[in-house]
């Protein structure tokens, strides 16, 4: 049974216009991680877009939970490559905005304020950011803010997490530690995750499945499953197997910029 | 060092001030300039004592008329800005209507007013309104219009409501904008109700100096010109508090402009 599924899905932002990505299908299970990789401007986002119904397909179905998507979904956490918090407010409200948006916790906001905030001071210091509750974004790093940001995409307990290029802006080092929290927390309590990426050895590293996307349009040209035993010490990148994963699907990248 | 460039700051424009009206007193007196051409700060000070009385109440009438003036333009601006800005529609449609309306000079349109209302405190104003509602409709659609998408996306994402994601992130947003154009509508406030006044009233400062340049009182002018600059910086001041205490987030650093 899968969780999302796409069934030839096409999207033209513009009515007629180019198509953004082409004849996508995919399947992915509940709790399954999922990275697609491909050039950039290949799609990648939009199939973020479509997934979480902020855009109808042009062409075919998109399902998800078995129920095709008609509007924003309200089960669905989403992290970018910038962290978008919002300045006016410290880190753990910006943690709990999610609470006042997504029912049925927005209801029991007054009642559970005290559990509430438990919890997101819970998540906080399982990212690493305990006692940065009160601190306001631009008195965290560039990674913490990203921590924070992937906290708040989490917060409500969302059945699917939906990433975009999360670690793109990070210094390698930050990078490598967020990719072990963003695996531990999976770790712990799965759901299932869509991380969009142009980083192959963190698409490799993270996920169960690795798609590859074609330039515009995009589409689907491989499906490769990451076959590493887990839990995936970082030193996993480092072995013969690892490389070879990263290195097939380096192949494939590149007979695309080449075409 | 950082504690004398700090007293340094804070005493500039005082000290700057201060320079000025010494300079123009010394050039005043040096050349023996007639009063009636450029009074000399002396003389203007005294001729504000004179007329203390006088002063105080036109200076009380214009202060009201340009915040009665200026809090209607807050409400409608704000209102207006929340539409232009949340609305590509309303955006089109408004815009250059507003453009247009803004480039008219509103001297040209107090005569109309009066026609309509008759010579006074309404005019007065809606003179200070018309002028100044125009910066806050900018600010505030400036303010929701450049929200960035990803953060729109966000709310969008769960399931968030059109009217939630002005609540939650909008108008926050915004505040900024909307509080840099109160500094820019408080002191244009001052200027549309002081003209109505020397067009079209018996009352306030504006009444005041037309009345005593007829009678070549020119210290009385100068004395009314700074009563009103000293208002408008004050009030002015007071937003600039009011602003660094609300929007304190979007104000980091030290050394930019309040």
């Amino acid at each position: 049974m899968s969780f999302v599924k796409f069934e030839n899905v096409s999207l033209a932002y513009a009515p007629g216009g180019a198509n953004a990505i082409e004849d996508v299908s995919l399947d992915i299970r509940e709790g399954e991680f999922v990275a697609v990789v491909g050039p950039s401007g290949c799609g990648k986002s939009t199939l973020m877009k479509l997934v979480s119904g902020l855009k109808p397909p042009s062409n075919g179905y998109v399902f998800v939970d078995g129920r095709e998507v008609g509007g924003p979904l309200k089960i669905v956490g989403m992290a970018f490559q910038a962290a978008n918090l919002l300045p006016w407010r410290n880190t753990l409200d910006n943690v709990m905005l999610p609470l006042e948006i997504v029912e049925p916790f927005r209801s029991n906001l007054k009642k559970e304020k005290a559990q509430y905030t438990a919890d997101a001071e819970a998540l906080l210091a399982r990212v690493g950011l305990a006692g940065y509750g009160s601190k306001f974004p631009w008195e965290l790093s560039g990674g913490m803010q990203q921590r924070a940001s992937i906290c708040r995409a989490l917060i409500h307990q969302p059945r699917l997490l939906m990433l975009d290029e999360p670690f793109g802006a990070l210094d390698a080092f930050t990078r490598e530690e967020l990719w072990c929290m963003l695996r531990d927390l999976w770790q712990e309590k799965p759901f299932t995750v869509i991380l969009v990426t142009h980083d192959l050895r963190e698409a490799v590293f993270l996920a169960d499945t690795v798609y590859v996307m074609s330039k515009r349009p995009g589409r689907i040209l491989v499906r490769k499953e990451i076959d590493l035993p887990r839990p995936r010490p970082l030193d996993v990148t480092y072995t013969d197997s690892f490389a070879a994963y990263v290195h097939e699907l380096r192949d494939h990248i590149g007979r695309i910029r080449e075409s | 060092m950082a504690i004398k460039t700090s007293t340094a700051i804070k005493a500039a424009p005082w000290l700057l001030t201060v320079a000025i009206f010494l300079v123009w007193e010394v050039i005043c007196s040096g050349l023996k300039i007639p009063d009636y051409l450029m009074p000399a700060p002396s003389a203007i000070w005294a001729s504000g004592l004179e007329y203390a009385g006088p002063i105080m109440m036109h200076a009380l009438q214009t202060l009201w008329t340009t915040l009665a003036g200026f809090a209607l333009a807050v409400v409608v601006g704000m209102l207006l800005g929340l539409a232009v800005g949340a609305s590509p529609l309303v955006y089109k449609a408004c815009y250059p209507l507003l453009v247009g309306f803004n480039s008219i000079p509103k001297v040209a349109f107090v005569p109309v007013l009066v026609v309509w209302f008759g010579i006074g405190t309404i005019p007065a104003i809606l003179t200070a309104f018309l002028i100044s509602f125009f910066p806050v409709v900018v600010n505030v659609a400036t303010g929701l219009a450049t929200l960035e998408p990803e953060l729109e996306d966000v709310l969008r994402s769960l399931g968030a409501r059109r009217w939630q994601i002005l609540v939650k992130v909008g108008i926050p947003r915004s505040l900024p904008f909307f509080f840099a154009s109160l500094k820019v509508a408080i002191t244009l406030a001052f200027v549309g109700s002081v003209i109505s006044e020397t067009v079209a009233s018996n009352l306030g400062i504006g009444y005041l100096m037309m009345s005593a340049s007829s009678s070549m009182n020119m210290p009385l002018v100068f004395a009314g010109l700074i009563v009103i600059g000293v208002m408008g910086v004050v009030m002015y001041e007071l937003f600039a508090l009011a602003e660094r205490r609300l929007t304190g987030w979007a104000h980091r650093n030290p050394n930019a402009p309040g």
